[in-house]
């Protein structure tokens, strides 16, 4: 290796975590050969001069995500994290079997509840959730999809096995930054693309539309698809910009909307036009001021009543949140085999339910070791990594977690993997997760080979959220031909005769000094094969 | 297409080609005022000043506060500076609406402003700069949107911004007869000192130049030209009515601004000049006001960022 790596293998021989490009000898791992050999040729200079030009080419772009009302790139390092086909296919499956087991549990909560009166979960876990809402159940949304679209965390342990860290079946974001990292990267490492073929991930909104459009209410002959954003200043308005404009759809704020009539009506320039499918990006709470939130204007008054009436498909359906609940999160292998007949394919991390007497005595027991989490927070919010924090800290976590058991799970410290970055002025190891986004159009799920590595940007840090610093990776799924995802049609077909079609050019042009001599070649040439010639 | 939508398209319109205008004519401005004796650069000012319709912060008339005034000032939305921000601002919450060609376009002009020097020289490299952005901007528009609906509200507000700012040039020469720049500098504040040659064989007069400016059926910034590209917007907005009657206010407003000008007769306007021009301005706001509320009326109240739009 290059010594851009020089300090690398110094760093990484004192941590416990796996390596995604390194084996603990050193070498480079099969799937990270093409991306060594490519660094190989950089100096340091280099690196920092392509580092810079993608972060410039995020700002231009308008490639951020806004904290506090400043609007930032999101930092995109320049080391991909590479994944090799046959693990990857390990990951969509597993990705797949867990969105259609979650899909079969919400259905059945907001329904007969079997999954209770069978002993698999407790009424409690239901009935307590701070998601599950009265006001949609009883009904199939229109369209008979729940999950439209999920994000399930990823993380890769010490011996390298997958494991899910949680479920994201509400408004998973970042795969715009999947799509816009891909785009960079390939301006960033060219070289890297070459001789590999790295599975495309254009094909994202095309499956995103069709699912909205097969699973919106049936009465619809031409559905009209739109996606709702909380406005300009969620962090997450870039993505919601992207994905409409990618779709060729409205993104409507909420004050665009009125509800009449159950049904739902958009304000154009033309009046009002009739909305089939919301793809909302905005939480339950803020959906319905009617049903949730009265204080909420980011939503839209009556939607919730539409949705019963069947006369408009939300997506995620509300009340998804039970299934992100991270107690629920424990019972997921269980669902999996409960609605499924099938063993999971990707693990869990081993969880403590608090509220369970005997798990919460030893954790409490423990909690240096262990991290904690609350069941409904997202973004890392909440969080305590016990070997970090003060003593202060965890004995307010002690009177937390005693106050409202039901409220905290507790889990091991794992060492994610690690995977070089960029950072301080060299490479060095930083722990990374994978949300790989899957979409699902009720006959069928896909998943989008790769999706969104985030990286803890700081030495040693386990917090990879973007809200706190953290940055990401392009992924790269290898194996298969990047034309598998292109429609057969939209390739043009090779020229029948194999000529060269040559420019055409004025008379005047070949009076010109230095170019002359080739014009006139290439009009000979164009006269030779009676194309291209002047107009 | 959503009111909201074509709400911020029209103010993009407006706001790019007021950036471009207004960077025109601080341009020329300054270039005069500086080479004034300082005791008359502060009436310069105060006139010009007055007829963009600002006035300075601290009640200071020198140079460096129509600099700030006219480029800097970014919570004004006469400025460069303001008109740019507003427009960028407008584009991100439009941004599945416009090309993303059109978005990078404005969003690095936001970012490339900050490189710029504040002071006399650094303003001069700005007023040329941002034009050369704005006409980047502009082609954008032309050649990545589709001509539909949302490119007819983008010029629309570019058209009826276009009308109100050369009577705004004009007027820095009408209101003091022989005085203030001369007509070679006011037509190049257009971009129109060639064309108007081409036109008139460098023929110079009052009425000559200020007919070019006014009546030109052929040249883009004049305000007939301008008011007629509006018009035809309008009827492309809404073409059922051809036979009887307007319902379409904003029409009726731009038709009868333009009609005013194009059959007045020619060799009296001097003497009527600035009343021709108080009527354009007029009729610009009130057509501005007229599309909105026949297109965007809804929620006006809470959709506009920081007030300026």
């Amino acid at each position: 290796m290059s010594d851009l790596f020089d300090h690398y293998a110094a760093e990484m021989a004192g941590a416990a975590a796996y390596d995604e490009m390194f084996t603990p000898e050193q070498r480079l791992r099969p799937a990270y050969e093409q991306i060594g050999q490519v660094l190989d040729g950089l100096s340091l200079g280099d690196v920092h001069a392509r580092a810079d030009s993608m972060a410039r080419s995020f700002l231009d772009r308008g490639v951020t995500f806004d904290v506090a009302g400043e609007e930032r790139p999101f930092p995109l390092d320049i080391v991909p994290r590479v994944i090799p086909a046959e693990e990857w296919a390990v990951i969509e499956r597993g990705v797949v079997q867990r969105v259609r087991a979650l899909e079969c549990f919400l259905d059945d909560v907001h329904g007969d509840q079997r999954v209770v009166a069978d002993g698999i979960v407790p009424r409690s876990l239901i009935t307590s959730s701070a998601h599950f809402h009265r006001a949609v159940w009883g009904f199939r949304p229109a369209g008979g999809v729940r999950i439209h679209v999920a994000g399930i965390d990823v993380i890769r342990d010490q011996q390298g096995v997958f494991r899910v860290l949680e479920d994201n079946v509400r408004v998973p974001s970042g795969v715009s930054y999947v799509i816009e990292n891909r785009r960079a990267m390939t301006k960033g490492l060219p070289e890297a693309f070459m001789s590999r073929s790295i599975r495309a991930v254009e094909a994202y909104p095309r499956h995103l539309y069709r699912a909205l459009r097969a699973t919106a209410p049936e009465a619809a002959e031409d559905p009209v698809v739109v996606v709702l954003t909380p406005g300009v200043f969620n962090s997450a308005y870039f993505e919601h910009a992207l994905l409409a404009g990618l779709m060729g759809v409205e993104l409507v704020e909420g004050r665009d909307l009125v509800v009449r009539g159950d049904r739902v009506y958009m304000r154009t320039t033309d009046g009002e036009q009739r909305v089939d499918v919301i793809y909302k990006r905005i939480d339950d709470e803020f959906l319905d001021p009617l049903h949730f939130r009265p204080d909420s204007v980011l939503g839209c008054s009556g939607l919730v009543n539409a949705a019963r009436a069947g006369n408009v498909t939300i997506a995620n359906a509300v009340g998804n949140g039970v299934a992100d609940d991270k107690l629920t999160y424990s019972y997921v292998p269980d669902l999996i085999r409960y609605y499924l007949d099938e063993e999971p394919v990707l693990p869990n991390v081993d969880t403590y339910r608090l509220e369970e007497p005997e798990a919460r005595a030893w954790v409490l027991e423990h909690l240096e070791e262990l991290v904690v989490k609350p069941v409904d927070g997202s973004g890392g919010k909440g969080l305590v990594i016990g070997s970090t924090a003060t003593a202060a800290e965890l004995a307010e976590l002690r009177a937390k977690v005693l106050a409202d058991p039901r409220g905290w799970i507790a889990q091991p410290v794992l060492q994610l993997s690690t995977v070089p970055t960029f950072a301080d002025g060299g490479f060095g190891p930083r722990h990374v997760d994978l949300r790989p986004f899957a979409v699902n159009s009720g006959d069928g799920v896909y998943v989008l080979p790769g999706g969104l590595t985030r990286v803890a940007m700081q030495k040693g840090s386990l917090i990879v959220n973007s809200s706190q610093g953290g940055g990401s990776k392009d992924t790269w799924v290898l194996g298969q031909p990047q034309t598998q995802d292109l429609d057969p049609g939209r390739v043009p077909p090779a020229d029948v005769d194999g000529t060269v079609h040559t420019w055409p050019v004025s008379a005047s042009w070949q009076d010109e000094g230095d170019t002359g001599q080739e014009q006139q070649q290439q009009q000979a040439r164009a006269a030779g094969t009676g194309k291209g010639a002047p107009c | 297409m959503l009111s909201r939508i074509a709400e911020s398209l029209f103010w993009i319109g407006r706001h790019v080609e007021r950036a471009d205008g207004v960077a025109r004519i601080l341009d020329v401005h300054l270039e005069r005022i500086t080479q004034l004796p300082a005791a008359e650069q502060e009436a310069e000012v105060r006139r010009i000043m007055a007829v963009m319709g600002v006035a300075p912060e601290h009640g200071d008339y020198g140079v460096d506060s129509l600099i700030h005034e006219l480029a800097w000032n970014r919570d004004s939305p006469t400025s460069i500076s303001g008109s740019l921000h507003a427009a960028r601002e407008n584009a991100r919450r439009a941004r599945e609406t416009v090309s993303s060609a059109m978005w990078e376009a404005l969003n690095s002009t936001h970012y490339g402003l900050g490189g710029h020097r504040r002071d006399v020289v650094g303003t001069f490299r700005v007023c040329h700069w941002a034009i050369e952005r704005m006409a980047t901007v502009r082609g954008q528009i032309q050649m990545t949107m589709s001509h539909d609906e949302s490119w007819l509200f983008l010029g629309l507000g570019a058209a009826l911004e276009r009308a109100d700012m050369t009577s705004r040039l004009l007027w820095t020469r009408s209101t003091t007869a022989t005085e203030g720049m001369s007509w070679v500098s006011i037509l190049h504040c257009a971009g129109a000192y060639e064309a108007f040659l081409r036109t008139r064989y460098g023929t110079f007069s009052d009425e000559s130049a200020t007919q070019f400016l006014l009546l030109d059926r052929l040249f883009p910034r004049s305000i007939l030209h301008a008011l007629t590209t509006a018009e035809e917007i309008l009827v492309q907005m809404e073409p059922g009515l051809q036979r009887v009657g307007f319902k379409d206010d904003a029409r009726r407003i731009v038709g009868e601004a333009r009609t005013a000008l194009e059959f007045h007769h020619a060799e009296d306007l001097m003497a009527v000049l600035p009343g021709h021009l108080n009527n354009v301005q007029a009729a610009c706001a009130r057509a501005s006001e007229a599309v909105g509320a026949k297109y965007f009326s809804h929620a006006v109240e809470d959709s506009w960022f920081g007030g300026i739009l």
